[in-house]
């Protein structure tokens, strides 16, 4: 394009009609998504339907990664299970985020202190995610702190085995991950509410209740619709968290398309891919309806 | 390298070193051409080897800087290693770019994903040097006392033979064609916390015992996985195996039923899928009993907690790593490819993974560089009569100490499986995930 531009004299430039300005705008971008997403992803759909075996497919016509997707009680299960997490870990982290975000852009006072405030949430941050994980055993271990001290109090005379490598110990992982940008994002959003709107409703006599269902809520949306994408599309993507804290125990769709890149078997893979990217936009596309981004990023 | 100073040097240093020259220093006078005609193995050196590079792809127990150092040092030519994150990877890489590898090194199971391939140079048995006195475990699937090794899983000789030169088919009988040359292998069995157990443990069916429950560990992933429940099963007699390293569709069937009640019942505190894991499981107490490997009982050991690694009267659990060359090699880079690999096998390289817990498949040459004591230690089931170092350096037996289970043969002749992948791989890996949802 630079190329076309400078080889075309200077009172030539406003031949170029506005339409086809936008089309060479776009064309960058458009050209990478169709050779970066589109077309990989159309050849995993393609993939989906081949017959495999020990790392190889096959160009022949098979339907029973999609067969098996439809009909097994296993997507039920790993969806189900999938489900689960993201419908807990977003209840708390929204109950935990709105908390956190509230008192920090409200009853903090000092722009100072909620910087740091909001800085300290990052802390566990700092290190990198396979040391964070490893992390937990000291904690939630049969040996672990927590036990120790169940233990010492005599609550209970045998550890508590359920803290770690269990469904709970990968809840824990993820709300301590992903409360931060839940806080982010809600935080964001109170910020551009003005205070004055506040205080004219302290004025009129609205209690605190009242300002956050009727005013903060409201204003906040966006925030909140962000946040949880974010929350919704970690805990669906991710393998990382899953296996690390439940020792492999725990089958989510994520471990269960590596379960099967890992033994090379890649239709199946593809097939429970294209139906978890389907799941994941419908559930962004949603949400999405909740906030207007490009009239977030504008403000 | 503490160990340098009691090894002798390497073999083609003294080599050289007996005309005075080394061979860098003859290409550098540029009368290579000259002298070489007045020294062993000419061919490779003649030329312009100092630019060759040969890129080793292997994992982290193969690729280890120390031993890169050294083959550099013997070698006149270069040689990179890479480390591959994980078996996945590394598979990928040498099927997608194979031009972007040299030599690798891998599990035999890994071998029938490049059956039909021809991603894998068959390497001539002429051209490896040290076939004869290789064990024949490899060469011919047998024990010493010449009975036939165990062939349930992968056993080493299903893959160790090309029937031909065109490298499409694997030959059960000897031909002049390797798929790779053996490196290492190992037997291996569960490791135990005695000081937690308390009692001693002689059968794999231990695994599943409910006095354990929630205190045991499997390996992740398919293959290793079920290879070490299917030990375990067959142990109790809850399900009986034509051959438990290649099931059939029912026995699949029947073993991912067994397991499941098991899992449902607590038994398992969690599956370990690499080194650190398993090491940080069995340490920090989390686990009294699972499958594991002999470098990590060793480290659990170095930490000063006691760790037990002895056989079970079913047998250990075998395996086997061979390096293979790739196919796209010729020339003077396919010759020096297979000096690397005679290299590796010369006995510096396999005394130093000795000295972790593996086997090398030339004892004689290892030999050699060991002391008299660390090779008792380490393949004769001897005890040590000085302080056992590991090959880092670090104290990790005292003087007294014997090997878990014996002497080289006292273990890997009492294989119960090998590793394995399956020919039903496909429909286990689907079963198996239903395991992991229960």
């Amino acid at each position: 394009m630079p190329a076309a531009q400078s080889a075309a004299p200077p009172h030539q430039r406003q031949v170029l009609s506005p339409k086809v300005a936008s089309w060479l705008q776009v064309a960058p971008m458009a050209v990478i998504f169709t050779l970066m997403v589109l077309i990989p992803l159309a050849i995993i759909f393609v993939v989906s339907f081949l017959d495999y075996d020990f790392a190889q497919v096959f160009p022949e016509l098979y339907l029973g990664s999609w067969v098996d997707l439809f009909t097994s009680q296993l997507t039920l299960n790993l969806y189900a299970l999938t489900f689960k997490f993201v419908a807990i870990v977003w209840v708390v982290t929204f109950v935990l985020g709105f908390c956190i975000a509230y008192f920090l852009s409200f009853h903090v006072r000092s722009g100072a202190l909620r910087l740091l405030l909001m800085a300290a949430i990052a802390i566990p941050f700092w290190t990198s995610g396979p040391i964070r994980m490893v992390s937990w055993v000291p904690l939630l271990g049969r040996e672990g702190l927590i036990n120790q001290a169940l233990m010492g109090l005599h609550l209970t005379s045998e550890p508590v085995t359920w803290l770690m490598y269990s469904e709970f110990a990968v809840l824990v992982a993820y709300i301590n991950l992903l409360t931060m940008p839940m806080v982010a994002a809600m935080a964001n959003s109170m910020a551009k509410i003005p205070h004055s709107v506040i205080q004219a409703a302290k004025d009129a006599g609205a209690s605190e209740g009242q300002i956050i269902r009727d005013i903060i809520f409201p204003l906040i949306k966006p925030g909140i619709a962000i946040g949880s994408i974010f929350v919704v599309t970690a805990v669906m993507g991710d393998v990382f968290i899953v296996k690390q804290m439940s020792g492999s125990q725990v089958n989510t769709v994520g471990m269960s398309i590596v379960t099967e890149l890992n033994a090379f078997m890649y239709p199946p893979a593809a097939a429970k891919s294209i139906v978890l990217l389907v799941i994941v936009l419908s559930i962004v596309g949603l949400l999405l309806r909740f906030a207007d981004i490009r009239k977030e990023l504008q403000k | 390298m503490t160990d340098a100073t009691t090894t002798p040097s390497y073999k083609y240093k003294s080599a050289s070193a007996k005309t005075g020259l080394s061979r860098r220093a003859l290409l550098k006078t540029g009368a290579a051409a000259a002298a070489a005609s007045a020294l062993p193995a000419p061919m490779l050196w003649a030329q312009n080897i100092k630019d060759i590079t040969i890129t080793h792809i292997g994992q982290s127990y193969s690729t280890i800087p120390q031993i890169a150092e050294k083959a550099n040092e013997d070698l006149d030519f270069e040689v990179v290693m890479q480390t591959a994150p994980d078996t996945t990877t590394h598979v990928n890489r040498l099927l997608t770019q194979p031009d972007t590898v040299d030599v690798t090194d891998m599990p035999n199971t890994n071998m029938k994903y490049f059956l039909g391939r021809g991603v894998l140079m068959p390497v001539p048995v002429s051209a490896y040097k040290y076939w004869d006195q290789t064990l024949s475990l490899f060469v011919d699937g047998t024990y010493p006392d010449g009975t036939a090794a165990s062939l349930e899983g992968y056993a080493p000789i299903k893959s160790q033979y090309w029937k031909d030169e065109s490298a499409q088919e694997f030959s059960l009988t000897p031909t002049d064609y390797l798929v790779g040359v053996p490196m290492y292998y190992n037997a291996d069995t569960l490791g135990i916390r005695p000081d937690l157990i308390g009692r001693p443990i002689d059968s794999w069916g231990e695994l599943l015992n409910p006095e354990f429950a929630g205190k045991v560990a499997l390996q992740d992933g398919v293959s290793t996985g079920i290879a070490d429940a299917a030990m375990a099963l067959e142990a109790l007699g809850e399900v009986t195996y034509v051959d438990k390293g290649n099931m059939t569709k029912a026995e699949i069937d029947a073993t991912i039923e067994k397991l499941i009640e098991y899992k449902k019942a607590g038994q398992f505190r969690s599956f370990w899928s690499n080194f650190d894991q398993s090491v940080q499981l069995m340490a920090s107490g989390e686990v009294e009993l699972q499958s594991m490997w002999s470098p990590a009982v060793t480290e659990v050991r170095t930490r000063g907690i006691e760790c037990t690694y002895q056989g079970m009267k079913e047998g250990y659990r075998g395996w086997y790593i061979m390096m293979s060359a790739m196919n796209h090699l010729e020339g003077l880079k396919r010759d020096c490819a297979i000096e690397y690999m005679n290299w590796v096998n010369a006995g510096w390289a396999g005394a130093f993974i000795s000295r972790q817990g593996f086997y090398n498949s030339v004892p004689d040459n290892a030999k050699e560089f060991m002391t008299a004591d660390e090779y008792g230690y380490w393949y004769e089931g001897k005890a040590a009569q000085g302080d056992i170092l590991n090959p880092f350096g670090k104290v990790m037996e005292k003087a007294g100490a014997t090997r878990d289970g014996g002497a080289l043969w006292d273990r890997m002749g009492n294989i119960g499986i090998w590793n394995t992948l399956m020919d039903e791989d496909r429909y286990l890996v689907r079963q198996w995930q239903d395991f992991l949802s229960a």
